[in-house]
């Protein structure tokens, strides 16, 4: 076959986005040198035709006639410019090249046969660049080291593409005389992440057993019980203490958060903790699931794939609860370092801040969108201790028939796998996730990244709704984390299973038989099929061109067999290997801090202070973010993430429609606040379950159907101090959840989040505990949005506000904590969401905020510059403590259960009448006049700012 | 009377399929979905439907460029079965990746030829994906979508959505021949710069038609606005608010009643 090379570039006068956008990164980095970047794109094409049609797929295929040149071969540097650099980034062999894919298939189209491409990127630097810039600008911005190989100049030749074949060999790693040192050193040497109790454990079992166990046994047990699958540290027994006092847990987790979803026996939770997500029900015939996972560790080394991956592996969650579920809207938080830091602050190993926030989002963004599933509810959170950890929270709520939410594999189906093949990718991702990050894990654990296409799952997706409508498959689960080992372990675990493992699809060859086992290759899925349906179900897909192949079938001997060509490569019991994983009991301590609150200096005004909080990262609009997300395709969208009159104000929930047949919403919301929990987790806790909560009921959600879910993101929990701040946290679970009759319906965490420096110091991630939240909205017509609707209407406030700065956004313009906390009212709250509820349902209320970060003050900004109206407000008609008298701790304390509520005059009757006996009162007026002023119980306005000037500060911080 | 009948057609990553059909629905058509492969398989497919819709979505993923493969699998197997369709008098809709779709087939603004590619749609100004609301203003009293007088509300949201010409003459062709469908303007009906113009499109084009006035391609999202729900701020507006999306489906349905149909049945 002869190899073509294309490259395709920008034709002079259109302009060069993706160059441009480099060039401004390259700016970013503080080298000005560069003056220009021309980017290309590279085909290299082997194939059986000529020169013509060579032409033709340049020009018919791979360039645009208007905007674009191409040049077939190899083009040089432009002349009579600046001295100029050629670089290109290929990616490494084996990475999925989806483009590559497609170009394939539309050759193949035109006529052209079968061929192979790859494709690169070129880019051309205009200006001096010195070697050790080159370095950076390559490893900072073109190319991801974990992925992609750097070529500079116009000589060096791409990386082969060929594999070598696969020799099988059967391997067995033995441990049945190691004492242990030797266990200890085996688990690390081959990255299992198992400890010296569990490799104990494991060696116990087969010196009982009576041979040494092969490669493909030991790492179908490590991942099996990682902590990313089995969350041992959640599970295990506590012994703990607090404030010196002794405390035991047999369970942490059926303790504490699973223990409040059964003591309130919701008879509308239809699977809790049992599936890939927490089912509900949503009306007589469907039903709603809702998960949220983290992407942490793959994100930190590939913010775009790691990120990309992480919602893309969340969405498979839903798809494969009970029967499987059809995704209807995806949530996402974000925890960063800030991204101002210059880059001698960042340590070694650790991409920048700026760089892993916008690889971030473009991930989820091009996933997201390419799967058709709007992304709708989010939250980003800015604190330096996730320099080295970021946080990717990825969420997905699928909608499933009521009757469909359970699975039913037997004895004699087929293990049928679908979707996407088999590659090299993510080997070890559950086991790495699960241990702590180095400055190393860059170089390292690149295998651990795995790279997702999402037109894969999409295509997956509409034949798997085709073959659930017609009842072709028995049960259907994802390959997340440990891959297919997982997947079938998981399924055929009360049954047994034999695997065939030559039968699985490749992407390339050169696999052993444990890489095929224990890959995390993305858009894969497993069902069960009764031998009777597989034509019928081969034929769905093969009719839009997606993979299914039969690999094995379920057994009823309660062991997992594993051959290779006919030998056996593996042979566990299933018992072993789900409840083999020790018991372990931990210790925990927890221990109040001593803290203080600092002595500021009271002040005549504070719009100064109100100003900085609006433009600090945490409160700043995300609306750079937002738009970059399709929050309207489905065509369910209702309340939108933005809102107001110029579509800009920020919503407390989003409300989407899932059935455009019916007027039922489902609205989504999330809590979360990690600087509380550096004074108390057990306070931070509830007010994200209060903050979430408040979120709902502000939009018009029903308060007897909220549905909670649970993310721990935690440091090392080995050690008692940091899980002793998770046992706080858990045990505030289950008091907000019981208090509010709110149960959690599915939960993950993910712990060690760590990162050990190169100078042997270790940063950990402050405890954050992210509560998603989810209830039903009876009439979308109904719904209640945050902007201020018309000059006249009065103000109320409802919920008492008080002294409590501690973890204030306030305190932290100055760099200060503080010590009180706020503190939810576990009998006020409840009382106070439910008749905000009834106000909000029975129309009593125009435009409803939740108070939260900034306080009183920010909720009021963010109210009239949302509905671009101003606000009279006085603070003498706050309901506040009696220590409440500072006017500072007034405008920002961030007190729980408050509520900032705007009601027409014709309503003030029936408004107050139902908020009798609560804490409540009339705050002020909505002012046509565009200015924010509240005044101090003296008369004295203590906030006095036009409204352009407030949301400019708001919006200008993210207007990237 | 007889049925009008509309095609949504399904394709790998078209993702706005199922609302297009709802949307169709509402307008009074019956509608399908359909996959492309099931197209191919079979030609006479088309000859059961009026109206054919290219639905919004990322088709291939985007891959080379927005609509380029899916539009390239057309061209190579359903050029000739889609060009009687548009002849037997029959519409046609491209909405934002089905629009890039039908520009990069040839068949939009459609001089008779299909590879004749003197119009694309290239990378936003932005050089980002973005959604957010539009106002639109009509430009053409040709294409039996849209009403002429009415400034309609839509969102769009698409990376891919400037529309750029060849050169000057085919620009100036457009706009004199009534190629142009819709511009983006501000809420007082003037063009202006982003994000008004959310793309940076030539002239602030967001919409073509062909020279029947039978196709439409636009960037915005008409079935993203069939319920006042729908509308970015409805809570601030009143219960007789009018959704603008539903016409751009009604005029197709009501065209294909009162020239398809009933000429038929005459």
């Amino acid at each position: 076959m002869k190899q073509w090379r294309f490259e395709v570039l920008n034709r002079p006068g259109f302009s060069d986005v993706h160059g441009n956008g480099v060039l401004d990164d390259i700016h970013e980095l503080g080298i000005t040198s560069v003056e220009a970047v021309q980017s290309a794109r590279v085909f290299l094409i082997e194939g059986e035709f000529e020169a013509d049609f060579a032409q033709r797929i340049a020009r018919e295929l791979l360039s645009d006639p208007v905007c674009e040149q191409f040049h077939l071969g190899r083009s040089g540097a432009p002349a009579g410019l600046a001295r100029a650099t050629l670089i290109e980034v290929h990616l490494k062999s084996g990475v999925t090249d989806p483009v590559a894919e497609s170009v394939m298939t539309a050759i193949s189209d035109m006529g052209g046969g079968s061929t192979h491409v790859r494709t690169a990127r070129k880019y051309v630097l205009l200006g001096e660049v010195r070697p050790a810039q080159l370095e950076t600008i390559a490893k900072r911005i073109l190319a991801n080291d974990c992925i992609e190989d750097v070529i500079i100049g116009d000589e060096a030749e791409p990386p082969s593409p060929h594999l070598s074949p696969y020799q099988f060999e059967l391997v067995h790693w033995t441990i049945r005389d190691l004492d242990d040192a030797g266990l200890e050193a085996l688990s690390k040497e081959k990255d299992l992440f198992l400890n010296l109790v569990e490799m104990k454990t494991i060696q116990a079992y087969f010196r009982q057993i009576g041979r040494e166990p092969t490669d493909v046994e030991l790492e179908s047990l490590a991942q099996t019980w990682s902590e990313h699958c089995v969350h041992k540290t959640l599970r295990s027994a506590v012994d703990m203490t607090v404030d010196g006092k002794p405390l035991h847990f047999d369970n942490l987790l059926k303790e504490t958060v699973f223990k409040a979803t059964s003591d309130l026996n919701k008879d509308w939770c239809i699977s809790v903790f049992a599936d890939n997500a927490g089912v509900v029900e949503f009306d007589d015939e469907s039903a709603v699931c809702f998960k949220v996972e983290t992407h942490n560790h793959p994100s930190a080394l590939d913010p775009y794939g790691g990120a990309a991956t992480g919602i893309g592996g969340v969405i498979r969650d839903p798809m494969g609860t009970g029967m499987g579920a059809r995704p209807i809207a995806n949530t996402d938080v974000f925890c960063f370092g800030e991204p101002d830091k210059s880059l001698d602050e960042i340590p070694k190993g650790v991409l920048h801040p700026r760089r892993i926030m916008k690889g971030v989002v473009a991930g989820v963004r091009d996933y997201g969108n390419r799967m058709g599933i709007p992304t709708v509810n989010g939250a980003i959170y800015f604190d330096d201790r996730y320099l080295g950890n970021p946080l990717v929270y990825c969420g997905n709520v699928g909608l499933m028939d009521k009757a469909k939410a359970f699975k039913h594999q037997q004895s004699g189906n087929l293990i049928v796998v679908v979707g996407g093949r088999t590659g090299r990718d993510g080997i070890h991702g559950a086991t790495f996730s699960s241990g702590e990050m180095t400055h190393e894990h860059e170089t390292v654990f690149s295998h651990a990244v795995q790279i997702g296409n999402a037109i894969t799952e999409k295509k997956m997706l509409d034949v798997l709704l085709q073959a659930n409508d017609a009842d072709l498959y028995e049960a259907i689960t994802d390959c997340g984390a440990g891959g297919l080992s997982s997947a079938v372990g998981e399924m055929g675990a009360k049954l047994g299973a034999e695997v065939d493992l030559e039968t699985v699809p490749l992407k390339y060859t050169g696999l052993s038989y444990t890489e095929i086992w224990i890959s995390e290759a993305q858009e894969r899925m497993v069902i069960a099929v009764r031998p009777e349906n597989l034509e019928a179900i081969q034929r769905i897909f093969d009719s839009e061109n997606v993979q299914a192949t039969v690999i094995g079938r379920f057994t009823n001997d309660r062991k997992l067999r594993l051959r290779y060509n006919g030998q056996q490569v593996a042979e566990l019991d299933m018992d072993f290997l789900h409840d083999g994983v020790p018991k372990y009991s931990r210790q925990a301590i927890w221990r109040p801090r001593a803290l203080s609150e600092p002595a500021l200096p009271e002040k005549g005004e504070y719009n100064e202070e109100l100003l900085g909080i609006l433009s600090s990262y945490n409160v700043a609009s995300k609306e750079w973010v937002i738009r970059q997300y399709d929050h309207e395709v489905q065509g369910g969208s209702v309340v939108k993430p933005l809102t107001g009159v110029a579509n800009d104000g920020p919503s407390d929930a989003a409300v989407v429609q899932p059935k455009l047949t019916s007027p039922r919403g489902l609205a989504l919301s999330c809590g979360m606040n990690p600087l509380y929990g550096d004074i108390d987790p057990y306070w931070m806790a509830l007010a994200g379950i209060d903050e979430a909560i408040r979120n709902l009921i502000c939009i018009v959600g029903r308060i007897d159907r909220i549905a909670l879910l649970d993310n721990f993101c935690w440091g090392n929990c080995t050690k008692p101090e940091t899980f002793g701040t998770l046992v706080r946290a858990a045990q505030a679970c289950y008091d907000g959840a019981m208090a509010y009759g709110a149960p959690f319906i599915s939960g993950k965490d993910s712990l060690n989040n760590e990162f050990a420096c190169a100078d042997g110091t270790t940063m950990s991630i402050p405890a954050t505990l992210l509560i998603s939240a989810m209830s039903l909205v009876d009439d979308i017509d109904k719904c209640v949005t945050m902007d201020l609707k018309r000059p006249g209407n009065l103000l109320f406030i409802v919920g008492r506000t008080n002294n409590e700065l501690g973890g204030s956004h306030y305190y932290k313009l100055s760099g200060h904590l503080g010590a009180n906390v706020p503190k939810l009212d576990l009998e006020t709250a409840p009382a106070i969401a439910a008749r905000m509820a009834e106000a909000v349902a029975g129309g009593l209320v125009v435009a409803c905020h939740d108070c939260s970060e900034g306080g009183v003050a920010v909720a009021l900004a963010e109210m009239a510059f949302a509905g671009g109206f101003g606000i009279e407000a006085d603070l003498y008609a706050v309901p506040k403590s009696k220590d409440c008298t500072r006017i500072d701790a007034q405008l920002f304390s961030e007190s729980n259960s408050r509520y900032v509520v705007e009601v027409e005059p014709s309503n003030y009757d029936a408004f107050a009448t139902l908020m009798l006996n609560l804490p409540f009162g009339q705050l002020g007026r909505v002012k046509a006049e565009p200015r924010l002023v509240i005044r101090a119980e003296d008369g004295r306005r203590v906030i006095d700012a036009d409204l352009d000037t407030l949301k400019q500060a708001w919006q200008r911080t993210f207007d990237w | 009377m007889a049925e009008v009948r509309a095609l949504a057609l399904r394709a790998a990553g078209i993702n706005c399929d199922v609302e297009t059909q709802f949307a169709l629905e509402m307008a009074g058509a019956k509608a399908d979905r359909a996959h492309v492969n099931r197209l191919i398989e079979d030609k006479g497919l088309l000859d059961r439907y009026q109206i054919l819709v290219f639905p919004g979505g990322f088709s291939y993923g985007d891959d080379v460029a927005a609509g380029k493969i899916l539009a390239n699998q057309v061209v190579h197997h359903l050029a000739d079965a889609i060009r009687k369709f548009i002849d037997d008098g029959k519409l046609v809709l491209g909405i934002c990746n089905g629009f890039q779709v039908l520009i990069k087939m040839g068949i939009l603004p459609g001089n008779g030829t299909f590879k004749q590619e003197e119009v694309t749609i290239t990378n936003n100004d932005s050089g980002r994906y973005e959604d957010r609301w539009v106002y639109l203003l009509p430009q053409t009293d040709r294409c039996v979508f849209i009403e002429p007088e009415r400034q309609v509300y839509l969102p769009v949201a698409h990376a891919e959505g400037k529309i750029v010409t060849k050169n000057a003459e085919l620009l100036q062709q457009l706009k004199s021949d009534g190629y142009v469908a819709y511009k983006y303007v501000d809420k007082n009906g003037e063009e202006g710069p982003y994000p008004i113009n959310p793309n940076g499109s030539t002239e602030s084009i967001a919409a073509l038609t062909d020279s029947t006035g039978r196709v439409l391609g636009l960037m915005p999202h008409p079935e993203r606005f069939v319920r006042r729900t729908q509308h970015p701020h409805w809570t601030r507006l009143g219960e007789d608010l009018d959704p603008d999306g539903i016409k751009i489906f009604r005029n197709a349905v009501r065209y294909v009643r009162e020239n398809l149909l009933e000429s038929c049945t005459a």
